[in-house]
């Protein structure tokens, strides 16, 4: 187990680096002979700007905005230049809020749901034609609406977070084992004491994969939502280094909003292990 | 009202067919009754509506027609008074082996202290031999351990009466054994009232003071109506050398095999009373030839119940 742990290891250092490696040949400086007479006129005449910033950007470039970026990542010098650090931090608490309502209103609902099929069937065509639109349809509605960019982000979070939860909660809720609830039925158990000491920990583990999957897609779409919104934000931050013509920053970006889809991931796959049962 | 415990009258449960139409009766006509502290197997094949019987009595499901009555109380949804022990034991993976008892206990006296549960609950599990294994998981005991577990989780109720559904259907024949041991001694020293679903013929004469004999489904009916007629301090290991043994366990199978499917029909009706079954004593008959050779003329049940008197 632990030199496959190992092993492992070793090949997905070999892959980076022959990654990097690969980039780096790719992007190797041309030889300038190309340029025609007047072009090199023209280039000569705009400094050494036109030669900078042809090109892909070398992995050396990339790893010095990793550098910078990383060395100080709270700055901040106005709205249009934060450190890293206060972008995803902007970004976190944007999904953090549109998360928690959804988890305020899809899992109770969903409990609901789930424990009557008379429910299940007249909450489903709705469920089923909500699921599919894609989040960031909504946001023209939202703009107009509630007429702030960030709370619409923050909605726009929360109605793609809602239905892999709901959906995932009356899943696990309605099928619960027939002997637990029979269990629970002949000790008399109350309702309140039923839902929380029987259903709610054998449904558990299905409702924390919907929140797992909502999370994913939550992080997803909030790159694009803050595309869109602008302001603040790692997806902002995105967009910005792109309209500056920075690629090292936007793909030191990208890096970032992998990193932390990763973290957030890995505390669900936790929180998930926390409340599985062996059977 | 008389004086039985349990009362049973004309009970019948019907499932309606995918087309809406309803399907013939599993059982109709179910009459039987059980007294305080009496242990009643029921035994008869697969499909003749067994666990559905135990289900009405323990309320989780509703007969077509008819009623029960416990205590002098008509029998409406499940209840603390009659605990169920489970086939498939039903213990919460989640909780302790601890916690799925005190779950039950805690449902039956929520005044009680913490430590008052602790010591109720860890009472009962040491009865059935799991004293050190309070705080493990179920996924960590074998099957007969769980099992132990969900009756323990029964008697911990103290119900005023015990349903268990072929608590031991799923076990090896050894530890069987054990548990029936355990049990018996459990039911002997607590004179709890029991109605146990089993396959095992020995099992039920093993247990039972009454076993009740149902004929096969669709439209079963109770047959005979069983008596054990060997002393109540039985053991495993010695109830093979009463005489009385072996004419009751022939007097079991023979009905398993070849008279069980006899009781449909109309042609039925004319020997045998539903609403009376025949109340059977075949330890105390006398040597008369084995039953199983009169398959084909054997004489009808109130005939036998005659000879016996």
């Amino acid at each position: 187990m632990r030199s496959i742990k190992l092993k492992a290891a070793v090949i997905s250092l070999l892959l980076f680096l022959l990654f990097i490696g690969a980039w780096h040949m790719a992007t190797l400086p041309k030889e300038s002979t190309s340029l025609a007479g007047a072009n090199a006129e023209y280039a000569a005449l705009m400094g050494k700007g036109a030669e900078k910033s042809g090109g892909f950007p070398p992995p050396l470039e990339v790893g010095q905005a990793f550098v910078k970026y990383l060395a100080d990542p709270f700055y901040d010098h106005g709205p249009n230049d934060k450190g890293i650090a206060i972008q995803l931090g902007h970004s976190l608490a944007r999904v953090g809020l549109g998360f928690f309502l959804a988890v305020l209103v899809a899992v109770p609902l969903g409990f609901v749901i789930g424990m009557s099929p008379l429910l299940l069937r007249a909450f489903d065509p709705f469920i089923q034609v909500l699921k599919p639109i894609s989040p960031l349809a909504w946001m023209p509605l939202a703009l107009y609406t509630l007429k702030d960019s960030n709370v619409s982000g923050i909605f726009v979070i929360f109605i793609c977070s809602i239905w892999p939860m709901l959906i995932n909660t009356a899943f696990g809720v309605a099928s619960v084992r027939r002997d637990w609830i029979n269990v629970a039925r002949t000790l008399e158990v109350n309702p309140l004491r039923k839902a929380f000491l029987v259903i709610l920990p054998a449904a558990a583990p299905t409702i924390l994969t919907g929140m797992r999957i909502s999370m994913g897609i939550a992080w997803l779409v909030i790159v694009a939502a803050e595309m869109l919104v602008g302001g603040t934000g790692i997806g902002y931050f995105v967009w910005n280094e792109w309209n500056n013509l920075a690629l090292p920053n936007v793909i030191f970006a990208i890096t970032m909003i992998g990193v932390v889809g990763m973290l957030l991931d890995m505390i669900f796959g936790r929180l998930q292990q926390l409340v599985t049962y062996r059977e | 009202m008389s004086a039985h415990f349990l009362i049973v009258e004309a009970l019948k449960k019907a499932y309606p067919a995918a087309n809406g139409q309803p399907n013939p009766p599993v059982f109709e006509d179910i009459h039987f009754h059980i007294d305080k502290g009496e242990f009643v197997c029921i035994v008869g094949h697969s499909g003749c509506g067994k666990t559905t019987i135990l289900n009405v009595l323990a309320g989780l499901e509703e007969a077509t027609a008819g009623d029960a009555f416990m205590d002098n109380r008509e029998v409406r949804g499940p209840s603390l008074d009659r605990g169920v022990v489970f086939q498939g034991h039903a213990l919460m993976p989640w909780m302790s082996v601890l916690g799925n008892v005190a779950f039950a206990v805690k449902s039956k006296w929520p005044e009680w202290s913490k430590e008052k549960v602790r010591e109720h609950c860890a009472g009962y599990l040491e009865m059935v031999g799991l004293g050190d294994a309070l705080d493990k998981k179920p996924a960590e005991l074998s099957g007969g351990m769980k099992q132990r577990v969900g009756i323990a989780r029964a008697f911990a109720i103290q119900p005023k009466m015990l349903l268990l559904d072929e608590p031991f259907g799923a076990l090896d024949a050894l530890t069987r054994g054990t548990i029936q041991d355990e049990l018996l001694k459990i039911v002997q020293a607590t004179h709890q009232t029991v109605f146990m679903i089993t396959h095992d013929v020995d099992e039920a004469i093993l247990l039972a003071d009454k076993i009740l004999l149902m004929s096969n489904g669709p439209h079963a009916k109770i047959a005979e109506i069983v008596e054990v007629t060997m002393p109540r301090d039985r053991t495993r290991a010695g109830i093979h050398h009463d005489p009385q043994y072996y004419k009751i366990r022939n007097h079991l199978v023979d009905f398993l095999v070849n008279r069980s499917k006899t009781y449909a029909g109309a042609e039925a009706e004319m020997f045998h009373d539903a609403k009376n079954p025949p109340l059977v004593r075949p330890g105390l008959e006398g040597d008369r030839a084995p039953v199983l050779t009169l398959a084909t003329e054997r004489p009808a049940p109130q005939l036998k119940q005659a000879i016996n008197q």
